[in-house]
């Protein structure tokens, strides 16, 4: 079978590179980075830190050169799923494509384009290293199943998890992945952003009780509107926070490290999403909403002209 | 009536704009921290420039022994440096009227603590930026509002001559009888507005008066100033400004005047700098009030505690960081 990743940054390169080392699966990447592109042609796609892979695979950045696809791998940062999967969804005329994004919010832009879409949540982490060459840093499980509002069969999602699992990513199909997905948003967006805001370490976060009293009034929020949603969490979001602040004390949040290096951040698809589907349902989410003002507002201070300082 | 003599403790931005002012219609001295600020101040007098051109030649000196007898004293530190600025004047001048220009509450309790001085209560919104130790650029010409202490039975009279003297010396102030009005509505405006900003790194632009989209930073603002608002009712005081008012305005004259005019609140400076915030004096003043008469005030909780962690971040104890509410 034929796969395409959309996005093949580090997690996209991660999906693509294990996926490629499976006899039956024909791989191909649509990313918009040129260098990018070019080193994964001519050299392969390397794999370094938690896994150590060259993999051979087709990498375009003009879709129109990709073949029909039976399945497609959104990675992308979730600012950038419309636009990719717009110039991408020719080649899912006849597949499925499977978020394996950060956030909420994403299986509704790609659900805007194809026909059957799978939505998934995926922990194992990179950082790209060099054009063609990506380091993993973390591994761990993927969680895939039907989106509902239009949804891959069930049979469908399974052979993706079969595929995946085999190159050696870890998947499992679940006729419900919200849960998994739920979980990892109220995660992320009651840690991540505290994080961008102080500077502080996800240990340092936790220790101080007044940052660990926001992380729960946010985690509180969050959960409130799951529950809503009629979303059962696979895993206590406070436990995940204190099982992180044990292992991980110097982490340092993506969201802080895409803060100090001036990149725009997903919290659109995080607090954002929260905000909007408590809204959605009538379940308000004032601190939700204030953390993403303030993160937006951090963006602001430095995507907009200069100002008298 | 002769003109008082003036001592003024403290010369950052606001200690200059008072005494570069204050010095050419009548005595001035200036208590500063640093020997080598006195000597410049001795040496150069105190330039003004920007909104007005001014040069006062005053007295200057960092040992409290050598100020001269005065019949009204300024402390113009920040809120973080009144309890030992106010600690070196112990004993001097019992006579004297002082006032307090700190943001937030409490400036005049502490200064009470240190002498039996009459107290005028004072907020400040004029603003500049120091270039030297002896120069200061005056740069919103806006109002320093004055009224009486009620617990030290300052006479008003007092409050007015002061004003009258400030007006007289180039200055905006507005003496009123009862200043609590006044500086709740600072309060509320400057809780929003500096720990936003010293959160976001954004400047006082026109994002924080925004409330067309759902996610425009004006809501967080406007949530801010509700809860302060809600606070100052429970607190039995009737604004004299609307604060979120105040905050429009703010962000309209920054956009008329010069377009590319913001004002860099002073939480955001100190955060640019990696120094210690107000944010104790103001937010945090705020959020203990709603505590002390039951009213939530959520949003400026999150705010206090996320400006405290952003300071924890460059301060290398742990310690320091134990009393965060």
């Amino acid at each position: 079978m034929r796969v395409c990743v959309v996005g093949c940054g580090a997690v996209g390169s991660l999906f693509a590179a294990h996926l490629a080392t499976l006899e039956d699966v024909e791989v191909w990447a649509y990313d918009v980075v040129e260098e990018h592109v070019a080193a994964i042609n001519e050299h392969g796609l390397r794999l370094t830190g938690r896994a150590e892979v060259v993999a051979r695979l087709q990498a375009r950045s003009d879709a129109s050169e990709i073949p029909p696809c039976a399945f497609g791998i959104v990675a992308t940062k979730a600012m950038f799923t419309e636009p990719a999967i717009a110039a991408t969804a020719h080649v899912f005329a006849d597949g499925a494509v499977c978020s394996v994004q950060n956030g909420v919010g994403n299986e509704e832009v790609i659900a805007a384009h194809v026909a059957r879409v799978i939505r998934g949540t995926t922990f194992p982490a990179g950082h790209v290293l060099a054009p063609g060459v990506v380091e993993m840093d973390t591994t761990g499980d993927t969680w895939i199943g039907p989106f509902e509002p239009r949804p891959a069969p069930m049979a469908e999602v399974e052979r993706l998890a079969d595929a995946l699992t085999r190159g050696g990513m870890p998947t499992r199909a679940l006729a419900d992945a919200r849960g998994a997905q739920w979980t990892k948003l109220i995660f992320n967006a009651s840690s991540n952003p505290l994080g961008a805001l102080t500077g502080l370490t996800h240990g340092r976060l936790c220790e101080l009780p007044s940052t660990r009293q926001l992380v729960s009034g946010l985690i509180a929020e969050g959960v409130a509107v799951a529950d809503a949603l009629g979303i059962t969490l696979d895993s206590d979001p406070q436990a995940l926070i204190d099982h992180a602040a044990a292992v991980a004390y110097d982490h340092r949040a993506s969201m802080l490290q895409d803060v100090l290096a001036r990149r725009r951040t997903e919290i659109d698809a995080l607090n954002g999403g929260i905000v909007r589907f408590g809204r959605e349902r009538g379940v308000p989410t004032p601190l939700n909403e204030a953390i993403a003002a303030l993160i937006t507002g951090m963006e602001h201070a430095w995507t907009s002209q200069p100002e008298d300082r | 009536m002769a003109p008082p003599r003036i001592a003024i403790a403290g010369a950052g931005t606001i200690g200059s704009l008072l005494a570069g002012h204050l010095g050419t219609v009548c005595e001035v001295s200036v208590l500063t921290r640093r020997p080598e600020h006195a000597a410049a101040l001795r040496e150069h007098g105190l330039r003004v420039s920007g909104k007005h051109d001014r040069r006062a030649s005053l007295y200057a000196t960092a040992d409290a022994g050598e100020l001269p007898e005065f019949d009204i004293g300024i402390f113009a530190c920040k809120a973080l440096d009144l309890d030992t600025t106010a600690a070196r004047l112990a004993g001097r001048c019992p006579e004297a009227t002082m006032m307090t220009v700190q943001n937030g509450l409490g400036a005049e309790e502490l200064v009470a603590r240190h002498g039996p001085w009459r107290i005028i209560s004072a907020v400040t919104f004029m603003s500049g930026i120091r270039h030297a130790d002896w120069h200061v650029e005056y740069e919103l010409d806006t109002a320093t509002w004055m009224g009486p202490w009620a617990r030290t039975a300052t006479p008003y009279a007092l409050v007015e001559e002061l004003a009258a003297l400030m007006v007289s010396a180039g200055l905006e102030a507005e003496p009123m009888p009862d200043l609590l009005p006044a500086q709740w509505s600072k309060l509320i405006f400057n809780s929003a507005i500096n720990s936003v900003a010293a959160l976001t790194d954004l400047p006082h632009v026109a994002r924080f008066a925004q409330e067309d989209e759902l996610g425009d930073l004006g809501h967080l603002v406007h949530g801010l100033i509700d809860e302060g608002v809600a606070v100052a009712a429970a607190a039995g005081v009737a604004l004299h400004d609307d604060p979120w008012a105040m905050n429009v305005l703010a962000v309209r004259r920054g956009e008329t005047d010069h377009g590319d005019y913001a004002h860099v609140p002073s939480m955001l400076e100190d955060v640019l700098a990696h120094r210690a915030t107000e944010v104790d004096f103001i937010t945090g003043a705020l959020v203990r009030e709603a505590q002390r008469l039951g009213v939530a005030a959520p949003l400026n909780t999150a705010l206090y505690r996320l400006v405290k962690a952003r300071e924890a971040s460059w301060q290398r104890g742990r310690a320091s960081t134990a009393a965060v509410a």
